[in-house]
C-alpha cells in the first residue's frame, strides 16, 4: 500500500513504456503517471497526438477532434512524469515481467530538442515543399516541419528525403534563420535503453490502401478521396482551410456518395472482419457536409449501418431524417470518372434488384481499419502472437493482455474500435500494468519542490509587465516595443520589457531573475492565451517564490494579432488597451492558498455483477480497501446466465471463479442485499451510510465506482408469456447449455432482432444481440446439424472480428431475412402451430414461417432503481436511463462529478469482454485519486460574508452542484471548498452581495473594464 | 451616424464558450472580428450581474454583450439563462433612463463556433454604430 513506497522491496521498476502517442497511448500514460508511475511514452511519428489530430470533429456529438485532443496533449507535456520520446521506435524488449530492459532507436531530427522554440521561422525560410502526410498528401508542407500547429513536442524535424542541403549539399537556410541556433545537421540516430516493468503497445491502426480496389478508382480518379483524406478537407486546418472542394478543379461539389466497407467485410482483400466506425464516420462526415452547405446533397452506400455505440443510432436516425443524408442499401460495384468535367458515375444494385447509375460530383471511400506494417514488424521484434489478420491476439476475457506477460495492448491494433472504446482499453491497460507493478509505485516518481512563497500581503502593487513577440505572430502586427514602453508608465509597474519568445526556457529564467532584481510582486504577461499558457507562466512564479495567483494574462495574440493581421496600428492600440486592463486587474489579485487534504486510500464498489466484482479485485491488486455494495442476495449478476462465447470462453464458470476470489480476498468487504442510504464529502474524501439487511453501517472512501449493472427486457410482444414455445435469447442459452436434449425435438427455430431495441421509447441499440443470436444459432446448429434456423433482422450489427462469426453462420445455412421497422414481423398461433408472417424484401411478398421454437433477442434495459442510485450520489443519467458518463468521447469512464466513475452495462449495453475491460479502466482512473497521499482545492472559490447572509437561499437554489449550505449553529450559509466549482453564479445571484468568489471579484471585473475608459481608474 | 465613429464594446465570455473548447480566435485570422470589441473572460455567464453590464456603460463603453452556452448546454446548468434574464433586466434600465436598450445584449452560442463568434461581434458593432455614442460615454 502507500507505506510500502521503497525501491529495495525486488528488482521491479516503477516504469512503464507506452509504444504510441495516440489517443490510445496519451490516455494510457496520463492514467500511468497520474497513478504513480514513470511514463516512456515513444512516437515513432515527430509529434504525438495520432490519426485523432486529423479528424475535423467526431460522432455522435459534433465535438471539434483537436479541440478535445489539444488540452490532452498539453497535459502529457507538462507532466512531469512523462518523458515524451517521439520520432523513435521500440528495437528491443528483453528481461521479465516487472524488470524489462527496452531498447529504443531515436532518429535523428536535425534539430537541437533543447534549443528549439518552436517559432516556425525555419519553416517559413525553407525553399523545399513537400507533400503533407498530415493533410494526406493534399496540401504541401516543408522540408523542415512540424507535423501540425498543436503539435506536442512543438519541436520542429528536418525530413531528410526532400532537405536540398542533404540531397544537393547546399541551402542551410533554416540554419541561417534560426534565432536559437537549433539546427545540427550533423545530428545522429541514437540508441538508448529504459528500464521498465510493463509495456503497453498502443501503436494504432492504418487505413486499407483503397488501391487494392481498384473499381473504384481511388487513385486514378482525382475526386475520389478516401474518408481520412475528406476529414482533412472538412478540416479548417486542412489544405483547403475547410472549404469543401472537389481536388479536379477546386469547385464546391454539389453530390457527394459515401461507399461504405471499402476493406472491410471483403474476404478478397484480406479483411473479413468490420471495421466498426466507418458507418459512423460516414454519416457525421454527411452531415458535417450539409453543415457547411444546405445545398449538398449526400448519399451513403451501405450494407448494414452498425449504430452499435451509445448515442449513435439516435445519431444515424437524425442524419435520416432532418439531417437529410440519403442511405442506401446496395453494393456499388463501380465507379468511373466522366473525364471532361469529372464526376462521377456509379453504378448500383438498386432496391427492386435493378442496375442503377448515379452520377456524383465526389466520393468518398470509407476505407476500413488495418494493422500497419510497422506495428506488425513490433510485435514479431516483441515475440508477440497475432490474430489472422495481424491485429494484436489477446485471450477471452481479456482484451489488454499480449501472448507476451508483462505486455499489454490498447486501442486499433487490438481490433478495430472507436474513441471511447480505445479510451476504456486505454485506461484498462494502464490499470493492468499498475496492478503488476502496484508494490513498486511512487519509487520512481518525481515530486516537484517549490520555494517557500514570498509574503506579499500589505504590500504595494509592483507589476513586471512581459511583453511577448511570439516570433513575428505578435511582433508582426503589433508594436511590441511601443507596447511595453506605455506599459512602463502605468501606476505600480516598475519593470516591464519584451520578449522573443516568452514562453522559451531562458525567458522564462529571466522573468525569474526579473522577479527578484524588482521584488515583483505581480506579473503580467502579454502574449498568446491562457489557454495554453497560463499554467506555465503561473508555473515560473511558482519557481520564483510568488503565488500562482499573481499571475495576469493580456491576451495579445489569439485575441489581437492574430484577428488584425491587416491593421496595425489599431492592433498596438488594442494591445496597449489590453495590458493596462490587465494591470488594472493585477493590482488587485490577493495570493490564495490551495487547500491541501488527505485522500482517503479506500474504495466503494457498486454492483456485484461482473464489472462491479472485477473492479472490487482490481482495487484490491493495487492494494486498496474496497467496500462492495450489492443490492440483491447473490453476486453473479447477469453473467451468471452467460454460458459461453465464440472467442471460446466461458463467462459463467469464469464468474463461478471471480466471486470465490473477491471473497477470500482480505481487503475486500462484501455487503449483499445492502443499499446505499446517503452520501457527503469530496473527490478523496467521501462518506456514505450503507443498509445493510437493515443494518445501517458508514463507510469512507476516496473514491466510488458505479456498476450496477442493467437487466434484459421481458418481452410483451410476439406471444412471450403467453406460448412456451417463444423464448428470450437468455433462455435459449439455458437450453442450449443444459445439453441436447432439451432441445431435441426442435427443428425449426426463428429469431427475431430488435425486440425492445431501437424502437419508440427505447431508440438505442443493445449491442449485444446480434452477436448472441449468430452465438446461439451456430451452437444449435452444431447439436441439430438437420434443423433450420432463420433470423429476422434489421441490421446485423457483428462489429469487429465478430463479423467472421456472421459469416460462419451464413456459411453454415442459417438463414437471414431482412425486415424494415414499419413492417415488423407477425406472431400467431394456427392450430397448435408458431406461425411468424414476414414481409421478405428479396421476393417481394409475404412469407409465413413455422416454429417449434420462437427466440426474441430482447433489449437490455437499466434498473429502474437507477434513477434512485443516481438521485443518491447527485450523478447525471442520460435520455434512455442509463448513467451519463463525463464526456462521450474522451472520458467514458469518469462522470463529471470528481471521484466517482462508471463500468458495464450502467453506461450502456455491452459484451462481458468489454464490461471486464470498463471495469479496470474505472480502477485505472480511481487509482490516479486513491494514489495520491494528499489532494489540492483551488482557491478562486466563493466564500460567503456570514455577517451580510440574510438566509434568503438565492445561492442554495442557483448553485449548479448544491454546495451552499445552511449551517444551523452560524445561522448563515457556508460553502464547502472542496466542492466548490468557482462559476460564481452564486456570487452575482446573490441580493445582498454577500458572497465573493475569489480571483473573480467585482472589484476585479470592474477595475479592468474601467481602465480601459479611464487611466486613473488603473490605480483605484 | 458619420463612418469616423468606432464604437468601444465590451463582450463578456464564458470561459467555455471561447477558451476551453474553442481555440481562442485562431480561426478568426482572416474574418475581420472587430478590433473595437474587447473581450473580457469570465468563469461562466452565470458570472456576469447587472451591475457589471451597468457600470461597463457607465464607465464609458458604447454597448456590452454577453456570449454564453446554449441555453441547455451551459456546463453550469442554468448559467447562460441567468444572463439572459439580467441582460434584459439591464435593457429594462437603459429604457427607463431614457437609454436606447440595444447597447446590451445577450447571445446564446454553441461551443467553438468561430464563424458565429464574429458575427455577433460585427452585429454589435453595426448596431451601435448606427446607434452611435453613449451618452455616458466621457462624463
Amino acid at each position: 500500500m502507500v507505506e510500502q513506497k521503497k525501491a529495495d522491496i525486488n528488482s521491479k521498476s516503477g516504469a512503464i513504456v507506452v509504444v504510441g502517442g495516440g489517443i490510445s497511448g496519451i490516455q494510457s500514460a496520463l492514467d500511468a503517471a497520474n497513478s504513480g508511475f514513470k511514463v516512456y511514452l515513444v512516437e515513432e511519428r515527430p509529434s504525438i497526438g495520432g490519426v485523432m489530430a486529423q479528424l475535423d470533429k467526431t460522432f455522435p456529438t459534433n465535438d471539434c477532434s483537436t479541440c478535445m485532443l489539444s488540452p490532452k496533449l498539453i497535459e502529457v507535456s507538462k507532466n512531469p512524469n512523462i518523458e515524451i520520446i517521439s520520432y523513435a521506435e521500440i528495437q528491443d524488449v528483453v528481461g521479465s515481467p516487472g524488470d524489462f530492459r527496452v531498447t529504443v532507436r531515436k532518429k535523428a531530427r536535425y534539430v537541437d530538442a533543447q534549443k528549439c522554440i518552436g517559432c516556425g521561422i525555419c519553416a517559413s525560410k525553407c525553399p523545399k515543399k513537400v507533400a503533407d502526410e498530415f493533410n494526406q498528401r493534399l496540401g504541401k508542407r516543408k522540408a523542415i516541419y512540424l507535423t501540425f500547429a498543436q503539435a506536442i513536442p512543438p519541436i520542429y524535424t528536418i525530413d531528410r528525403e526532400n532537405c536540398l542541403y542533404f540531397k544537393k549539399g547546399r541551402c542551410r537556410a533554416c540554419e541561417k534563420f534560426c534565432p536559437n541556433k537549433a539546427i545540427d545537421f550533423e545530428q545522429q540516430d541514437e540508441t538508448i535503453e529504459v528500464e521498465a516493468g510493463a509495456v503497453i503497445l498502443a501503436p494504432g491502426f492504418e487505413t486499407f490502401d483503397a488501391r487494392l480496389k481498384g473499381e473504384y478508382g481511388y487513385g486514378r480518379h482525382a475526386n475520389v478521396l478516401t474518408s481520412l483524406d475528406y476529414e482533412r478537407i472538412l478540416s479548417a486546418g486542412g489544405p483547403f482551410s475547410g472549404h469543401i472542394q472537389r481536388p479536379s478543379d477546386g469547385r464546391k461539389p454539389r453530390k457527394i456518395a459515401w461507399i461504405q466497407c471499402v476493406g472491410s467485410r471483403d474476404a478478397t482483400v484480406g479483411c473479413e472482419y468490420c471495421s466498426s466506425v466507418c458507418c459512423m464516420y460516414a454519416t457525421k462526415q454527411a452531415l458535417i457536409s450539409r453543415d457547411h452547405d444546405r445545398e449538398i446533397e449526400t448519399a451513403i452506400f451501405y450494407i448494414d449501418i452498425r449504430a452499435q455505440g451509445k448515442g449513435f443510432d439516435r445519431y444515424y436516425e437524425r442524419a435520416r431524417s432532418e439531417g437529410g443524408v440519403r442511405y442506401i442499401r446496395s453494393m456499388v460495384s463501380r465507379v468511373v470518372e466522366n473525364p471532361q468535367d469529372k464526376t462521377l458515375e456509379i453504378t448500383y444494385v438498386g432496391d427492386p434488384g435493378q442496375i442503377r447509375v448515379e452520377s456524383f460530383d465526389l466520393v468518398v471511400l470509407s476505407v476500413g481499419l488495418r494493422p500497419s506494417l510497422a506495428a506488425k514488424n513490433l510485435a514479431k521484434r516483441l515475440d508477440i502472437e497475432l490474430n489472422e489478420f495481424g491485429f494484436c491476439q489477446t485471450r477471452p476475457l481479456d482484451v489488454v493482455s499480449t501472448s507476451r506477460e508483462g505486455i499489454f495492448v490498447s486501442g486499433a491494433f487490438q481490433g478495430p474500435k472507436d474513441i471511447p472504446n480505445t479510451v476504456i482499453q486505454a485506461s484498462s491497460a494502464a490499470g493492468a500494468a499498475g496492478a503488476l507493478l502496484a508494490d513498486v509505485r511512487g519509487t520512481m516518481i518525481k515530486e516537484k519542490v517549490y520555494p517557500k512563497e514570498r509574503q506579499v500581503a500589505g504590500q504595494q502593487p509592483r507589476i513586471g509587465v512581459f511583453v511577448c513577440h511570439c516570433g513575428s505572430n505578435i511582433a508582426g502586427v503589433i508594436d511590441v516595443k511601443a507596447v511595453a514602453e506605455s506599459a512602463r508608465s502605468l501606476p505600480y509597474v516598475v519593470f516591464a520589457t519584451d520578449y522573443l519568445f516568452s514562453c522559451s526556457t531562458d525567458s522564462q529564467n529571466e522573468i525569474k531573475k526579473a522577479i527578484e532584481d524588482h521584488e515583483l510582486n505581480r506579473i503580467v504577461v502579454a502574449s498568446c492565451s491562457p489557454r495554453t499558457h497560463e499554467a506555465l507562466f503561473q508555473e515560473t512564479l511558482r519557481e520564483a517564490g510568488l503565488n500562482r495567483y499573481l499571475f495576469e494574462m493580456a491576451n495579445i495574440r489569439d485575441q489581437n494579432s492574430w484577428v488584425h493581421v491587416a491593421n496595425g496600428q489599431d492592433a498596438t492600440e488594442k494591445a496597449k488597451d489590453l495590458v493596462r486592463m490587465s494591470v488594472a486587474r493585477a493590482t488587485r489579485l490577493k495570493p490564495l492558498l490551495d487547500m491541501s487534504f488527505e485522500v482517503i486510500p479506500k474504495a466503494l464498489v457498486v454492483g456485484g455483477g461482473v464489472a462491479g466484482l472485477t473492479a472490487a479485485l482490481a482495487l484490491a491488486e493495487n492494494g486498496y480497501q474496497t467496500c462492495l455494495v450489492e443490492k440483491s442476495e447473490e453476486l453473479g449478476g447477469n453473467t451468471r446466465f452467460i454460458h459461453y462465447t465464440e472467442d471460446g470462453a466461458r463467462p459463467a464458470e469464469y464468474m463461478r471463479e471471480l466471486i470465490q476470489k473477491v471473497k477470500g480476498d482480505p481487503l475486500i468487504t462484501v455487503y449483499t442485499r445492502a443499499n446505499i442510504l446517503d452520501y457527503s464529502g469530496h473527490v478523496g474524501n467521501f462518506s456514505s451510510t450503507i443498509s445493510v439487511d437493515g443494518e445501517k453501517r458508514s463507510v469512507s472512501y476516496g473514491a466510488a465506482i458505479i456498476a450496477m449493472g442493467g437487466e434484459v427486457y421481458k418481452p410483451q410482444e410476439y406471444l412471450y408469456g403467453q406460448d412456451d414455445r417463444v423464448l428470450t435469447q437468455r433462455e435459449f442459452e439455458q437450453r442450449l447449455a443444459a445439453g441436447r436434449n432439451e432441445l431435441e425435438n426442435v427443428k425449426n427455430v426463428v429469431m427475431i432482432q430488435c425486440v425492445g431495441s431501437r424502437e419508440e421509447g427505447h431508440p438505442y441499440c443493445s449491442r449485444i444481440c446480434c452477436t448472441d443470436a449468430i452465438k446461439n444459432s451456430r451452437k444449435f446448429k452444431e447439436l441439430n446439424p438437420a434443423a433450420n434456423v432463420y433470423i429476422l433482422f434489421r441490421d446485423m450489427r457483428t462489429f469487429g472480428f465478430r463479423e467472421v462469426y456472421y459469416k460462419r453462420a451464413r456459411e453454415e445455412g442459417i438463414r437471414f431475412i431482412r425486415y424494415e421497422p414499419e413492417r415488423k414481423p407477425h406472431v400467431v398461433e394456427e392450430n397448435g402451430k408458431l406461425k411468424i408472417n414476414i414481409y421478405d424484401q428479396n421476393l417481394g411478398t409475404e412469407i409465413g414461417l413455422e416454429a417449434d421454437c420462437l427466440v426474441l433477442s430482447t433489449a437490455i434495459r437499466p434498473y429502474p432503481d437507477s434513477r434512485k442510485l443516481a438521485d443518491i450520489f447527485k450523478l447525471p443519467l442520460d435520455q434512455d436511463g442509463f448513467f451519463m458518463e463525463a464526456h462521450l468521447k474522451l472520458r467514458p469512464l469518469d462522470f463529471a462529478n470528481a471521484g466517482f466513475f462508471l463500468c458495464g452495462i450502467v453506461h450502456g449495453p455491452k459484451f462481458v469482454d468489454e464490461s471486464i475491460a470498463q471495469a479496470k479502466g474505472a480502477v485505472s482512473r480511481a487509482c490516479t485519486i486513491l494514489s495520491r497521499r494528499q489532494m489540492f482545492i483551488g482557491g478562486a472559490l466563493a466564500h460567503v460574508d456570514e455577517a451580510r447572509c440574510i438566509l434568503c437561499l438565492t445561492c442554495v437554489r442557483t448553485c449548479p452542484y448544491e454546495v451552499p449550505k445552511m449551517a444551523e449553529e452560524k445561522w448563515a450559509i457556508v460553502i464547502d471548498a472542496a466542492a466548490c466549482q468557482g462559476c460564481g453564479n452564486c456570487a452575482s445571484a446573490c441580493p445582498r452581495g454577500a458572497i465573493t468568489v475569489d480571483h473573480n471579484t467585482d472589484e476585479q471585473y470592474i477595475a479592468q473594464i474601467s481602465a480601459l475608459y479611464k487611466l486613473s481608474a488603473v490605480a483605484g | 451616424m458619420s463612418d469616423t465613429f468606432k464604437p468601444e464594446i465590451i463582450a463578456f465570455c464564458c470561459h467555455y464558450t471561447i477558451y476551453n473548447f474553442a481555440r481562442d480566435l485562431q480561426g478568426l485570422t482572416k474574418s475581420g472580428f472587430p478590433e473595437n470589441v474587447k473581450i473580457e473572460k469570465v468563469s461562466c455567464s452565470g458570472r456576469v450581474a447587472r451591475v457589471h453590464l451597468l457600470r461597463t456603460l457607465e464607465e464609458g463603453a458604447d454597448g456590452v454583450y454577453v456570449v454564453g452556452c446554449e441555453e441547455e448546454k451551459c456546463h453550469n446548468g442554468a448559467g447562460s439563462r441567468r444572463a439572459k434574464k439580467r441582460s434584459e433586466y439591464v435593457k429594462d434600465v437603459l429604457l427607463q433612463l431614457g437609454m436606447e436598450p440595444e447597447r446590451t445584449e445577450m447571445f446564446f452560442m454553441p461551443r467553438g463556433d468561430e464563424a458565429k463568434f464574429i458575427d455577433i461581434a460585427r452585429e454589435m458593432v453595426e448596431k451601435i454604430k448606427a446607434l452611435g455614442p453613449s451618452p455616458l460615454r466621457g462624463k
